[in-house]
C-alpha cells in the first residue's frame, strides 16, 4: 500500500506476497551502517584514533616528554628545512610534535569518553526520575536544570579547577558534572513520553515495581538518544577541554594535551605557524568525527525522521 | 498570562538566589582561602591575620548573608588585587563584552536565519549542503584556535585587520568572527528544521490553496511560525556568550569581563569572580525569563491559552 | 447531457507520476472527469487510490517530485495547462478554492481567522481593508457562526472543531469561486458535526450555485450529497455514473465490494454478514499488467490480468473498467448461464 502526502512518500509492501524471510532489524541496521558516509566516515577515525592513543608507544620511538633542546622548532617535513626524522617537526622544547599529538589523543579520549559518561550517569537518571514520577520531584528536577543552565560553565570550570587543580582526573570529573544538561533534557521527555505509553502502564497494572519499569521498560527506549548526545557531548567535553587546558587553567604541562600544546606554541605561531595549526586540525576532525558517528548511530537507529 | 508570569518569576528567583549561593562557594571550595590568599610563606599568625583581614574568619553563612547585604545597596567588595570597587572594575569592562556578544549574535543571525530558509525551501541543493557543512564546521572548530588562525592569516599575513586592543571598531571584527561562528550552527540549524516543518504543514498548503504569492507563503506564514523557537534560542544564546567570552577576550586581549573573571581566578581574588559569576548567571536568568515573554507574546496559544 | 456553459471543470487523461527511488509511482492514471454549476461530484475511493493526488493536479499543488500530464485542463473554458505557476496562483482562492481535512491544522495557529480570510480577499484584489472585513464577517454568518465579529478577532485554537470547519468554508467562499473541491471535509469532525457541515454545504451550493467536488471515503457522504459518482481504485477511475445508478447497480466488483462492506437500508438482509474485500491494493510502480483489482476480485478469469482494462462507457455518463460488463462477452454469457446474479 502507498500512502501519499505532499513530499513524503511511504511504500510498505511493493507486492501482496507475504515475505516470511524479511530480514531482522539487526540486519537492516547492519545494512544501513554500512552504506552510511557519516557513519562510516566517524567509525574509521574514531577507531583510528583509538588505536593510535592506544599503541602510541609501538607508534613511535620518541618519548613525548623527552627534551632536547638542540633540536627544537624544527618545521614539519612538508615545510623548506624539515626532515623526516620529526614528521611533524618539534617544538621549543626539542620533543617530537607527531608523538606528542598521538599520545595526546590519549588525553582527549579519556577526558572526552569519562566526561561523557560521568555527564550521562548524571544527567539520565535525574531525566528518568524527573520524567517517570513527575510532580513535585520533577519540579525539583527542572529547578536543578534551571540552576545548572544559568551558571556559565566556562567560569565555574576555570574555578573548580583552580580549587582542585589540573589534572586528567579532575578534569574529567568536572566536566562531567558541569555538561549533563542536555541528558537529562532529551531523558525526561521520552520518559515522560514512554510512560504514558500502554505497555507501561500494562506493567505497572501487573504490579512490577517502579524501578523494575524504569530500568526494563522506559530505559531501552530512551537507550538510543543517550548514545547520540553522549557523542555530542563527548565532542563538546573535548573542545572545552582544549579551551580550558589552552587558557592554562586545564591539563599542566609537560602532559602533551592538544588544546596545551596550542597554547605553548602561541609565542610562536608567526614564524613556526604549523606549532598551532596541526593540533588544532587534530581537534577538528576528532570533533568532526564523533559528531559524525552521533548523527550517523541516530540515522541508523531511528530513521523516521527521514524522507 | 500573569499566572504565567508569576510563576516563572518565582522559579526564577529561586535559581538566583541558588546561584548567588553557588558562585559564592566556588571559590572557596578550596578550603583555606586565607592561606592561599596569605601565600606560601606566611607563618600561620600570618594567615591568621588575613583571614580576620578579610573576614574570612566568620562562619561561612554570616559571610554569605552579610555580602548579599551589601550587593543588594551596590557595594560588592573590592578587588584583591587592585582594591578598586567591584561595581566599578564591572561597569568598566561590561561595555566590552557587551559589545563583542551583541556583534556576535548578530553576526550569527545575519547568516544564520537566510541561510536557514534558503536550505529549507531547497532542499538537498547545493545551499543546504552548504549550510550543513557551515554548521558541521563552526560546530566542531576550537574557537580560541580558530581566532588564531584568523590572527595569522588577517593579522600577520595580510595585516588587513588589528590584532589587539579595544579602540577601534576593527578591533572588534575578528573576535566577533569567532565568536559568531561557535553560535552560528545551532540557530541555523533550529531555523532550518523550523522551516522544513512550517513548510510541510497543512496551512501551509491551504496558504498556497488561497494562491497566496511565494514571498507571503514563505515569511508571513512558514517563517512566523518557524521563528519562535528561534527567538527563544537567541535568547539563550546571548546570555551564554556573556558568560563564554572569556577565551576570545583571551585570544585578542580584549578587557572585558570574561578576561577579568579569568585574571581573577588566578589571583584568587574572590571578590570579583563571584561578582562576575553572579552578575552573568543574572544576566542569564534575566534573559531566559525575557525570551518566555517574547514567546507569549509571539505565540497566541500561549497568550491566550 | 451538462451544457457546455454551465460546464465548470473538464478533466481528459489526467495523470500524476511520482519519481521515487524505485521508478515512476503512478498515482493518478489517465482520469476523466466533469463538474458543472450546482452539480455535486463525489470521488470515492480507499485511501492511496489517488483522489486526493486528482485533486491536487487540478488545483496546481501538486508536490515537487509530482509530474502532471493531461489531454485537457479547463476551468470555465480556460486552458489550465498552458497557465505559469503564477497565473495558476492567481485562480487558486479565486475562481477555484478547496476545502481541507483537518481545519485545526489547516489553519495558521499565530494568526486570527479574520487575517486569514481577508487576506484572500485582499491578494486577489477584490477589495479594501474595510470591504474585507465586512465581507467576512456576512460569511462567518452565513455558515451559521453566531457573534462574527468578535471571532473574527479570534485565534483558530479558540474555535471549536465544527466551528474551524464553517470558518474554512467561509473562507473559501471569499472570493466566489465556481469550483470549490472539498477532500474529506467532515472526517476529522465529530459524527454529530459531521451532517451538519454535509448540510450547509449542500445549502451553500444551492444558493451561489458552484460546483462542488467532494472526495470522501465514506459511502454515506456520497448517498447524501451526490449528483454523479466517480469512483477510483489504484489510480484509476474504475466506474462512474450518477448516485442513484451507482447504488442501485454498481457494476465494477470493486464498487460492489465497497456497498457490501456497509449496510444499506432497504438492502441489506438483517443478520447478515457484511463482507470485506480481502487482499492488497497492487503496486503503483511500473506499467499496468491486467486489471489492478484483478488479485482481490471474486470474478476475476484469465483474461482479467492478461492486459490493462479499458474504461467503457456504457450509455451517456456511465462507464466502468470491468472485462464482465462487456456485451456478449463469452465469461459474463457463462457466468449468467452458469450461476444466479
Amino acid at each position: 500500500m502507498t500512502s501519499i502526502e505532499r513530499d513524503r512518500i511511504i511504500i510498505s509492501s511493493p507486492a501482496p506476497t507475504y515475505d516470511l524471510e524479511a530480514p531482522s532489524p539487526r540486519a537492516v541496521m547492519r545494512r544501513r551502517a554500512l552504506t552510511h558516509p557519516g557513519f562510516l566516515f566517524g567509525a574509521t577515525i574514531m577507531l583510528a584514533t583509538v588505536l593510535i592513543a592506544v599503541f602510541a608507544p609501538l607508534l613511535t620511538p620518541y618519548d613525548p616528554y623527552a627534551q632536547d633542546l638542540s633540536q627544537r622548532l624544527i618545521p614539519p617535513v612538508w615545510v623548506a628545512k624539515g626532515t623526516w626524522v620529526h614528521l611533524f617537526g618539534t617544538d621549543a622544547m626539542g620533543r617530537d610534535y607527531l608523538t606528542r599529538l598521538m599520545y595526546g589523543a590519549r588525553i582527549s579520549l579519556t577526558i572526552g569518553f569519562g566526561a561523557a559518561t560521568i555527564a550521562g550517569v548524571i544527567g539520565t537518571s535525574l531525566g528518568l526520575i524527573g520524567g517517570y514520577f513527575g510532580g513535585k520531584v520533577d519540579a525539583v528536577v527542572m529547578y536543578l536544570v534551571n540552576v545548572k543552565l544559568a551558571l556559565p560553565g566556562i567560569l565555574v570550570a576555570l574555578s573548580l579547577i583552580e580549587v582542585f587543580g589540573g589534572s586528567v582526573f579532575s578534569v574529567t570529573l568536572i566536566l562531567g558534572v558541569l555538561f549533563w544538561d542536555r541528558f537529562i533534557v532529551v531523558t525526561r521527555s521520552v520518559t515522560q513520553q514512554t510512560r504514558v505509553a500502554d505497555y507501561v502502564a500494562a506493567a505497572e497494572a501487573v504490579g512490577a515495581s517502579r524501578l523494575r519499569i524504569i530500568l526494563g521498560e522506559v530505559l531501552p527506549n530512551v537507550l538510543n538518544h543517550i548514545i547520540v548526545i553522549a557523542s555530542l557531548e563527548m565532542a563538546v567535553a573535548i573542545l572545552v577541554e582544549a579551551a580550558l587546558s589552552f587558557l592554562g587553567l586545564g591539563i599542566r604541562p609537560p602532559t602533551p594535551s592538544w588544546g596545551l600544546m596550542i597554547s605553548e606554541g602561541r609565542n610562536f605561531m608567526f614564524f613556526q605557524p604549523y606549532l598551532v595549526a596541526v593540533p588544532g586540525i587534530a581537534i577538528f576532525i576528532l570533533v568532526i568525527a564523533i559528531n559524525m558517528l552521533g548523527d550517523g548511530i541516530r540515522d541508523i537507529t531511528a530513521p523516521e525522521g527521514r524522507n | 498570562m500573569p499566572r504565567f508570569l508569576i510563576h516563572r518569576a518565582t522559579i526564577a528567583l529561586l535559581v538566583a538566589i541558588t546561584v548567588s549561593i553557588i558562585g559564592f562557594t566556588l571559590l572557596r571550595l578550596s578550603g583555606d582561602l586565607a592561606s592561599a590568599l596569605a601565600g606560601d610563606t606566611a607563618t600561620p599568625a600570618q594567615i591568621a591575620q588575613t583571614a580576620h583581614l578579610y573576614g574570612l574568619d566568620r562562619p561561612l553563612y554570616i559571610q554569605y548573608l552579610d555580602w548579599v547585604w551589601k550587593a543588594l545597596h551596590g557595594d560588592l567588595g573590592r578587588s584583591l588585587f587592585t582594591n578598586e570597587p567591584v561595581t566599578f572594575l564591572i561597569g568598566q569592562r561590561i561595555g566590552v563584552t557587551a559589545q563583542l556578544s551583541i556583534m556576535s549574535l548578530t553576526f550569527a543571525l545575519l547568516i544564520a536565519i537566510p541561510l536557514g530558509v534558503l536550505a529549507a525551501t531547497r532542499p538537498n541543493s547545493w545551499i543546504d549542503r552548504l549550510a550543513l557543512s557551515l554548521s558541521i564546521f563552526g560546530q566542531a572548530m576550537p574557537n580560541f584556535w580558530f581566532g588564531l588562525i584568523l590572527i595569522i592569516v588577517f593579522g600577520v599575513t595580510l595585516r588587513w585587520l588589528p590584532i589587539s586592543g579595544t579602540d577601534h571598531f576593527s578591533n572588534f571584527i575578528m573576535p566577533t568572527v569567532t565568536l559568531g561562528t561557535s553560535v552560528m550552527p545551532a540557530i541555523m540549524r533550529l531555523t532550518r528544521t523550523g522551516m522544513l516543518d512550517a513548510l510541510d504543514s497543512d496551512y501551509i498548503r491551504t496558504a498556497r490553496a488561497k494562491g497566496l504569492s511565494t514571498g507571503s507563503v514563505l515569511f508571513k506564514h512558514a517563517l512566523r511560525n518557524a521563528i519562535l523557537p528561534v527567538v527563544s534560542l537567541t535568547a539563550v544564546s546571548l546570555g551564554f556568550l556573556l558568560g563564554g567570552s572569556v577565551i576570545v577576550e583571551s585570544v585578542f586581549a580584549l578587557n572585558g569581563i570574561g578576561f577579568l573573571a579569568f585574571q581573577s581566578i588566578l589571583r584568587t581574588d574572590f571578590p570579583v569572580v563571584q561578582s562576575i559569576v553572579v552578575f552573568v548567571s543574572f544576566c542569564y536568568i534575566l534573559l531566559t525569563l525575557v525570551s518566555d515573554l517574547i514567546n507569549a507574546y509571539l505565540d497566541p496559544r500561549i497568550r491566550l491559552g | 447531457m451538462t451544457e457546455a456553459r454551465d460546464e465548470v471543470l473538464r478533466v481528459e487523461g489526467l495523470s500524476v507520476g511520482i519519481d521515487v527511488p524505485a521508478g515512476m509511482l503512478r498515482a493518478v492514471t489517465d482520469v476523466d472527469l466533469h463538474v458543472a454549476r450546482g452539480e455535486t461530484l463525489c470521488i470515492v475511493g480507499e485511501s492511496g487510490c489517488g483522489k486526493t493526488m486528482t485533486s491536487l493536479g487540478i488545483m496546481g499543488l501538486l508536490p515537487r517530485r509530482a509530474r502532471l500530464s493531461a489531454r485537457r485542463l479547463t476551468l470555465e473554458g480556460r486552458d489550465l495547462l498552458t497557465l505559469s505557476d503564477k497565473q495558476r496562483a492567481a485562480l487558486r482562492g479565486d475562481r477555484m478554492a478547496m476545502i481541507f481535512q483537518d481545519p485545526m491544522t489547516s489553519l495558521n495557529p499565530v494568526y486570527t481567522i479574520g487575517n486569514q480570510m481577508e487576506e484572500i480577499y485582499l491578494r486577489h484584489g477584490k477589495g479594501n481593508h474595510r470591504q474585507a472585513r465586512e465581507h467576512a464577517e456576512y460569511l462567518l454568518n452565513k455558515v451559521g457562526i453566531s457573534a462574527a465579529t468578535s471571532r473574527l478577532a479570534q485565534y483558530p485554537h479558540q474555535l471549536s472543531g465544527g466551528l474551524r470547519q464553517r470558518a474554512m468554508i467561509a473562507m473559501t467562499l471569499m472570493c466566489d469561486p465556481t469550483l470549490i473541491i472539498a477532500d474529506e471535509p467532515t472526517t476529522a469532525l465529530d459524527v454529530t458535526i459531521q451532517a451538519q457541515i454535509l448540510h450547509l454545504l449542500a445549502d451553500l451550493q444551492h444558493e451561489y450555485r458552484m460546483a462542488l467536488i467532494l472526495i470522501t471515503h465514506d459511502l454515506g457522504v456520497v448517498a447524501r450529497m451526490a449528483d454523479r459518482v466517480v469512483v477510483m481504485y489504484a489510480g484509476q477511475v474504475v466506474e462512474t455514473g450518477t448516485a442513484k445508478e451507482i447504488f442501485a447497480a454498481p457494476r465494477h466488483p470493486y464498487t460492489r465490494g465497497l456497498l457490501d462492506c456497509i449496510p444499506i437500508p432497504g438492502k441489506t438482509v438483517r443478520g447478515a454478514q457484511l463482507g470485506s474485500i480481502p487482499g492488497l491494493v497492487p503496486s503503483l510502480i511500473g506499467p499496468i499488467a491486467g486489471c489492478q483489482f484483478g488479485n482481490r476480485c471474486p470474478q476475476a478469469f484469465a483474461d482479467c490480468a492478461a492486459a490493462a482494462v479499458p474504461l467503457r462507457e456504457t450509455a451517456p455518463g456511465r462507464t466502468d473498467r470491468c472485462l464482465l460488463t462487456a456485451p456478449l462477452h463469452p465469461q459474463r454469457l457463462s457466468q449468467s448461464l452458469g450461476a444466479a446474479e
